[in-house]
């Protein structure tokens, strides 16, 4: 077993472990707190497969973020009032059909984005993703319907057979379920054939063209793939919050999963969880000493771009293994 | 005699006022390696990038196997089986030599939208990958990344990717530049098996190589060719021997 395995299955059972224990010793915030790291690194995992797997620095994953949340919240909202959707579709309280929706969503909407995205790269891939995000963002705040700029309460968190959604443990095990399922995919996906070609893309897209393989249909799919990833831990995140509002479109979402991803490790498996737990245990340590905890944050950031460029899972697994 | 494999009619390119490819029109058939010679600067990189696809050209026509590819994309040119080498050697610089090879196997045999099966125990491609090194003498170095090979392995490299493509033409982009004497020896003798698998459009400097491997020659300067034929030919001509055997021969 590589070091980087030792130190991946160890921060998978410490992120399974300490809500546990907080739940036996009845500390449920702190298990809502590791729920929190967990729906954050899922968004995370799907941005990596972009920016860790495919060099592409999207700047607009937050849309797919909010999109996926506000799927959860206007179904849930629907289902509520008894009303249809639209069209004489039903609304739903379940999350499997919640999930389903999310990542459909967050797909469809990703792929023509990425269509025209991906004609660029550099700077102007990262303008371009990010003005998208900006107009989705624009749009839901004019949108008096589901709450506008004050966004949408579900007043009950969504339901999963045979789970008791509403008590913080439960709720973690579904989400930290989803990180592990999420995280074996894209150790699958990173090791496949696929997976080779946008890893080529990303370290030469002339050399894949020039054995034939089209790099920008590969980073199409990519993208999609890796929005819809993130569209479903929004809906994850809408009902760990029981909220959703445009704050989760905003800019500063997607800043929030690329400095997730750096803090962490760029393109490595479990980058995003690592990232996720600096990120969540700086905002609630320092976040409660002082509210500039996001300058502290700033200041870990710059150390490591300057220093280790492999963020936290670099320093403590050593360098990547050539494969 | 056969038809052409490659035939390029009145090609021309400009980077501003400068006519890096001015009018050229030559063809590439069955069997024959056909060399591009020519001073620095003449324009050989840029042919070859039109022909592969990486360059747009002004205007003219480029036909492969009998099908106007103009306006094909360089992936689409190289999946009816174009295969380049980079002058300046172009790999995925992350992945070992043999996954660099993978690559092209995996292009070869089709769609690259497989997610799950695993490519490193993916024997359809590990062991063409690794046969392909066999034959361009790097297989011991099968493992070793891309960016950590030596200047003359990565062009072993390349052309091992290019045969594993099966090719129906190589575009050769000075393949033994900067290989010493010893290296370029063993290649040329290497290219010169290869023209029975594909025929090669064949640009390099080394003079010796040229003359050992060419069926044909076309002499380009500033953008323009000027002069075609056999190697005596080419040998003989006043005008080559002016503009450019000159000082090579
Ligand atoms: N992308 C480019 N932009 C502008 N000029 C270029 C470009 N590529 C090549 N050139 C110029 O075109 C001419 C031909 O270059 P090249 O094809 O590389 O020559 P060769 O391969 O024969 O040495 C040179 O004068 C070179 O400077
Ligand atoms: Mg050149």
């Amino acid at each position: 077993m590589s070091r980087e395995t030792t130190v991946n299955l160890l921060l998978a059972l410490l992120l399974l472990g300490a809500p546990l224990v907080a739940a036996g010793m009845g500390e449920p915030f702190y298990v809502t707190l590791a729920t929190r790291v967990v729906v954050l690194a899922l968004a995370a995992v799907g941005l990596n497969l972009a920016l860790g797997s495919g060099g592409l620095l999207s700047f607009g994953h937050a849309a797919f973020f909010g999109l996926g949340g506000y799927v959860a919240g206007i179904l849930a909202t629907h289902a509520f009032n008894g009303e249809p959707l639209f069209a004489g579709i039903p609304a739903t309280t379940s999350m499997p059909l919640i999930w389903i929706a999310a990542v459909a969503v967050a797909g469809l909407i990703a792929l023509p984005i990425g269509a025209i995205s991906l004609r660029t790269s550099g700077v102007y891939f990262i303008m371009i993703t990010l003005a998208f995000a900006q107009m989705i963002y624009y749009f839901a705040i004019s949108w008096p319907a589901y709450g506008g700029e004050d966004g949408l309460s579900m007043s009950v968190r969504n339901a999963f057979p045979g789970v008791n959604t509403a008590k913080p443990l439960p709720y973690f095990l579904i989400c930290y379920a989803a990180l592990m399922a999420a995280l074996l995919l894209f150790r699958v996906v990173e090791g496949s054939r696929f997976g080779s070609a946008l890893q080529a893309a990303r370290q030469n897209g002339i050399r894949l063209a020039a054995v034939g393989i089209a790099p920008f249909n590969i980073r199409l799919v990519a993208f999609a793939a890796s929005a819809m990833i993130t569209g479903f831990a929004g809906a994850l995140y809408a009902d760990l919050n029981r909220f959703v509002g445009p704050s989760m479109l905003s800019w500063h979402m997607s800043g929030e999963l690329i400095v997730l991803i750096i803090l962490g490790g760029k393109g490595r498996l479990f980058g995003p969880v690592a990232g996720a737990m600096i990120f969540v245990v700086f905002e609630y340590v320092l976040g409660g000493i002082t509210e500039r905890w996001q300058f502290f944050l700033g200041l870990i950031l710059l150390g490591i771009v300057l220093f280790a460029r492999g963020g936290l899972l670099g320093l403590l697994s050593g360098k990547p293994r050539h494969v | 005699m056969s038809e052409p494999v490659l035939e390029i009619r009145d090609l021309r390119k400009s980077f501003g006022a400068l006519k890096a490819t001015d009018g050229v029109s030559l063809e590439l058939r069955p069997g024959q390696i056909h060399a591009l010679i020519g001073p620095n600067g003449a324009g050989k990189s840029t042919l070859i990038h039109q022909i592969a696809g990486s360059l747009k050209a002004d205007s003219g026509s480029i036909r492969f196997l009998g099908e106007d590819i103009s306006g094909l994309d360089m992936a689409a040119r190289a999946r009816l089986g174009l295969a380049r080498s980079f002058q300046i050697s172009s790999l995925a610089q992350e992945f070992s030599a043999l996954r660099n090879v993978m690559l092209a196997v995996q292009a070869r045999q089709g769609s690259s939208f497989r997610f799950f099966r695993q490519v490193t125990s993916d024997r359809d491609l590990t062991e063409p990958a690794m046969a392909m090194l066999e034959r361009v003498d790097l297989a011991a170095r099968a493992h070793v990344p891309a960016a950590e090979l030596s200047h003359g392995e990565r062009r072993q490299l390349e052309i091992a990717i290019a045969l594993a493509l099966s090719p129906k033409a190589f575009l050769f982009d000075e393949p033994m530049a900067g290989m010493g004497p010893e290296g370029s020896k063993r290649l040329t003798s290497f290219l010169d098996g290869l023209r029975h698998e594909a025929p090669m459009l064949l640009v390099e400097h080394d003079m010796d190589a040229v003359f050992a491997l060419a069926d044909r020659i076309s002499v380009l300067v500033y953008g323009r060719i000027i002069a075609t034929g056999t190697v005596d030919e080419i040998r003989s001509d006043p005008d080559v021997r002016r503009a450019y055997l000159g000082e090579a021969a």
